[in-house]
């Protein structure tokens, strides 16, 4: 029987009967397979890339020297090491002095991501693959410029003199913190001693720095954290940056998306496919029953050509996945520097599990059927095929399609909102599609004989012609959706981080500076600057019930315990802040004295809406009511509070306040001249952070584009596959309108009609599922605001009435140019 | 009469009341018939008569409401679907009005099938035997689509022989075939029909070739009307 089946699948693929089918699965598997590759490579490689902002795979800190134990670890499991001192020292060249944030680094260092300098100040700066040279500090520009220093320069660092060798402009792991608020100082660590700043008790953080393959770095960290003794840490991406995470956290959401896209437009192709395959092979089958092959006999037959050809189709499909993504590689290798990591085993199990899946869903219950098909058929036409129930004959097709969004997405929310998604979008374009075309029956019916005809041609099966609506509709959602909407969901998402963000940070500010400080700004070109006052206090007890750092046992929250939060105090609520829990303050919060709380802190603490904080500042107390949590905008560089309590509660204590504007472009003294003007004040400049995030953004979304395109690819061969689907059919009618008598340009008109009605039907629901889905990935899945595209109620439509092109592309054309008698004998 | 065990074809007071799936009621009533072996027999009447009801029910493929029939001796409606098929497989060659050539499939392999799918050896040459004796020795690796009406039509004689078929049920063979080809693949037929002492059942409306048979049914509105 498998031999019968493969020469069964070789005659039927020699013979042209398995094109669409094997096409389809060959490119769904290839699509699923490449944005697996793909999605799996590039999510390894942006790890990667953010594991920059740690400078390593692993980030290790400790405020003292780490013990040989864990150098000698991480030689012996053959990772690569770097190591750096960070501590605060003042620095002196001339008769400048300043209070400078010293690292001193070992060669190697960073493990990933590089560092960029300059010669000058104001000069293009390029990677660097070396540490500070000997005898040499490298300086950010403000210092160099603070300090009124130039390259060659000598400066003093305790007891030891340097020349300032470049200008430091990019430190891939310098993160927002605001510990790091003076500016850097980087000297080589060999060079350290001679300054004779390393004593016992003085402050210093000691980081050790690993990186390595993926398995060897996870091994690693295991071992190292069993073995973490007092004031020692390991930073991850988890923890280290949070403003990073949310950008990673949503490109692979949309690589997800993408894939999950892949699936359903495969699937849908698949369906179609299929369809179309045993509706083709209704007769043979019947034949085939007439000379006594049994029910279970051409069952085992078909099951086995279906299995082979699944096989087969993965194979290939897997072979096209990973070629591609190969040569998407090589593009991609300008986006993201540094070699991508070599893709897994596992796109390629997925890939052909997801052939596998979709083919014996969709293939199954129409094989079944096939069973009831009436041999009697072979000498009675009017002994029809067995009605095709849609859903009961697909039911089989769509649990499948759930089950592999499931695995794709990994979680069932999301699978199911997906899911429920589509198959409401279905059931509606079924319904509109199904709705006009009854009504253009009932109105339409005017005009030339061809248009006439059209119609009557489309009115003749409004179910089956409604699907192949919703089947065009399907494709084209997906087309405009990855086309327009793409651009659209990106532009948003790149504009939560415009080139204007804000990169200075203004703390220590004193109240009655305020007004001068904002004159002084507007003077040099920065207008109305915001500033929230600050107020130092402690959390001392949360529900009357006093607390410390013994209370937890996560090191981070044992830290921020035993220091001092900055709480600000406002009436409304900050426009990047939204509302997880609770309610804003009212007017009675705002007369009893209320606090807002931030959503990781209150994670961090165990801290409840309802629940009463009491706080320390300058040796007096003060508690309220938690009344609201709130998510912050963390890439958003504007100030961020923890809590944020009602005005009349802080308004009473000593208060200094914090600001944060954009600098206008190529002013690098302003800083300096700032902090001429307002000596008090530290102004933290994080504009090279901010670039640096820039980037990745504008890495991500370039990688998020290309995986776009493998969706695309397949919208455009559901697209096929949909009008592929009735081609049988209009090729008869063809051939009896001719064989009637009409001419070739009628019949063409004709055709051209029905598909402007059926391509104008299905290209407005296309604008209207692309429309539908856009806003919904915006608002629900990516938090950001929808921008209104009006092009895709053009684009729809348009895209819909070049589906006649299409058409003829997919056969009308051939069948005209033989003879209609040919046309009637095959298709009979 | 010849015992019921060498009648290659018994129909006891069959009724057939409307199949599923088609649009008008076709009825046969108590219709009776026995074929002996290497007899040939027309079935005539005009469209809608019940002809094609009736070689439904002798190849198994309908069921009557009533009645029974016998194939070679057993009882075609004592057994299963698959037992059924499996006579056919046995017994049965068939030519259709519409050929019913398997499209994606070459002329050799069209006839090859029935052998294939009984598992039998030798079917590549039994196959082309058979096509050389129907003259398409030229023909063996053409598509369906690329031959004319006569040359399908003799590719399904040659799948309907290959089996060497106790009985040939055949409907409207030439009803999709200009006079003349018509004429020619009638002429074939009965060529090899007679060469292999194959028992006939020919339905048709051409009184033309019924008269080549030995025996003439006529069919009216589901009944049997006379016997010539």
């Amino acid at each position: 029987m498998l031999r019968l089946a493969l020469r069964m699948l070789l005659r039927d693929a020699r013979a042209g009967e398995l094109r669409v089918l094997a096409l389809g699965l060959v490119l769904a598997v290839g699509g699923v397979a490449s944005v697996a590759f793909f999605a799996d490579r590039v999510r390894q490689a942006l790890t990667r890339e953010a594991h920059q902002v740690l400078g390593a795979d692993v980030l290790m800190t400790a405020d003292h020297a780490w013990t040989p134990e864990f150098r000698d670890e991480i030689a012996r499991r053959g990772l690569s090491r770097a190591e750096s001192m960070t501590f605060v020292s003042m620095a002196r060249a001339g008769n400048e002095t300043l209070l400078a944030a010293v690292k001193a680094v070992s060669p190697g260092y960073p493990l990933r991501g590089k560092l960029r300098i300059a010669p000058g100040l104001n000069l293009p700066d390029a990677d660097s693959d070396a540490v500070p040279p000997p005898g040499t500090v490298w300086l950010d520009e403000r210092m160099m410029a603070a300090l009124k220093v130039r390259r060659g320069d000598a400066i003093e660092v305790g007891r030891a003199r340097f020349r300032v060798g470049a200008v430091l402009t990019l430190e891939p792991d310098r993160g927002v913190s605001f510990m790091n608020f003076a500016p850097r100082l980087m000297i080589r660590l060999e060079d350290l001693p001679a300054t004779g700043l390393v004593q016992p008790g003085s402050r210093i953080n000691y980081q050790l720095l690993a990186a390595g393959e993926r398995e060897g770095i996870r091994q690693f960290e295991q071992w190292a954290r069993a073995r973490l003794a007092r004031g020692e840490r390991i930073d991850s991406l988890e923890n280290a940056r949070p403003e990073v995470r949310a950008g990673l956290d949503r490109a692979q959401s949309f690589l997800g998306l993408t894939a999950m896209l892949a699936v359903v437009l495969s699937a849908v192709a698949v369906a179609l496919g299929t369809r179309r395959y045993t509706q083709r092979h209704l007769d043979g089958y019947a034949v085939m029953r007439c000379i006594g092959a049994s029910q279970s006999q051409l069952f085992a037959l078909f099951a086995w050509e279906f299995l082979l050809l699944a096989f087969g189709a993965s194979l290939a499909g897997c072979a096209l996945g990973f070629l591609v993504q190969n040569l998407v590689a090589l593009w991609l290798a300008g986006l993201i520097p540094g070699l991508l990591p070599p893709p897994g085993l596992s796109p390629v199990l997925q890939g052909a599990a997801t052939g596998l899946v979709l083919l014996l869903g969709f293939a199954l219950p129409p094989l079944l059927q096939l069973k009831d098909v009436p041999a009697l058929r072979v000498i009675r036409r009017d002994v029809g095929p067995p009605k095709q129930g849609a859903l009961a004959v697909y039911i089989l097709g769509l649990a499948a399609v759930f089950g592999l969004l499931l695995w794709h997405a990994g979680e069932l929310r999301l699978a199911s909102y997906v899911f429920g998604g589509f198959a409401a979008a279905f059931g509606l374009f079924a319904a509109i599609a199904y709705g006009a075309l009854r009504l253009i029956g009932r109105f339409g019916r005017t005009g030339s004989v061809s248009w006439h005809y059209g119609l009557a041609n489309l009115l003749r099966r409004p179910r089956a012609n409604a699907v192949q609506i919703v089947a065009i509709a399907v494709g084209l959602t997906a087309i405009l959706l990855l086309t327009m909407i793409r651009g659209d969901l990106l532009d948003a998402w790149r504009g939560r981080l415009p080139p204007d963000a804000p990169d200075r940070f203004l703390v220590n500010i004193q109240p009655e500076q305020r007004q001068p400080l904002a004159e002084f700004l507007e003077r040099n070109g920065v207008k109305g600057l915001q500033t929230f006052p600050m107020v130092r206090a402690r959390l001392v007890a949360i529900n009357g019930r006093p607390v410390g750092a013994e209370d937890f046992s996560e090191e981070r929250a044992k830290r921020q315990i035993e220091r001092e939060f900055n709480l600000t105090y406002l009436s409304a609520l900050p426009a990047d802040n939204k509302l997880s829990e609770g309610a804003w303050f009212g007017a009675e919060d705002i007369a009893r004295g209320a606090v807002s709380i931030e959503h990781w802190i209150a994670e961090r603490f165990g801290i409840r809406v309802g629940d009463t904080l009491e706080f320390l500042s300058a040796g007096r107390s003060f508690s309220a009511p938690v009344t609201s949590v709130r998510k912050l905008d963390w890439d958003s560089m504007r100030p961020n509070f923890f809590f944020i309590t009602t005005p009349a509660m802080l308004e009473s204590f000593p208060a200094s306040y914090i600001a944060s504007f954009h600098a206008p472009a190529g002013d690098a003294l302003l800083t300096s001249r700032l902090s001429q003007a307002f000596p008090n004040l530290t102004v933290i400049d994080v504009s090279v952070i901010l670039r640096q995030l820039q980037l990745v953004m504008d890495q991500l979304i370039g990688a998020v584009q290309l995986v776009f395109l493998f969706a695309l690819g397949a919208g455009v061969l559901v697209l096929y596959a949909a009008l592929l689907a009735t081609q049988d059919e209009r090729t008869h009618e063809a051939a009896v309108m001719r064989a009637l008598g009409a001419r070739r340009a009628q019949v063409l008109a004709a055709q051209r009609a029905e598909f402007a009605v059926l391509g104008a039907i299905a290209g407005f629901l296309g604008s209207l599922g692309a429309t539908a889905i856009g806003w919904t990935l915006a608002t629900r899945v990516f938090q950001l605001d929808f921008i209104w595209n009006g092009w895709v109620w053009l684009a729809g439509p348009a895209l819909g009435l070049a589906c006649i092109v299409l058409n003829a592309w997919a056969g009308a054309r051939a069948a005209l140019s033989r003879p209609p008698m040919a046309a009637l004998r095959e298709v009979i | 009469m010849a015992t019921g065990l060498s009648k290659v074809v018994q129909l006891n007071e069959s009724t057939a009341s409307g199949t599923p799936g088609a649009n008008e009621l076709v009825i046969l009533q108590d219709i009776s018939l026995e074929v002996m072996p290497g007899e040939a027999v027309a079935i005539v009447g005009a469209s809608g008569s019940g002809k094609s009801t009736l070689l439904g029910l002798l190849a198994g493929l309908d069921t009557p409401s009533s009645g029974a029939v016998q194939l070679d001796g057993a009882d075609l409606f004592g057994l299963d679907e698959d037992g059924r098929a499996a006579l056919r497989a046995r017994l049965l060659g068939f030519v259709f009005q519409s050929f019913q050539l398997l499209p994606a499939l070459n002329a050799l392999e069209n006839v090859m099938l029935p052998l294939e799918l009984a598992g039998e050896a030798g079917a590549a040459d039994r196959g082309a035997k058979m096509l050389a004796r129907v003259g398409l020795a030229e023909r063996l690796r053409h598509y369906p689509k690329t031959l004319s009406g006569g040359e399908q039509q003799r590719v399904a004689l040659a799948r309907a022989f290959v089996t060497q078929p106790k009985l040939l049920l055949a409907d409207e063979p030439t009803g999709n075939l200009d006079a003349a080809t018509g004429a020619s693949v009638i002429e074939l037929m009965f060529e090899m029909n007679a060469e292999a002492r194959t028992t006939l059942v020919l339905v048709t409306h051409d009184e033309a070739i019924a008269s080549r048979c030995r025996r003439k049914i006529r069919l009216v509105a589901g009944h049997i009307d006379g016997e010539g």
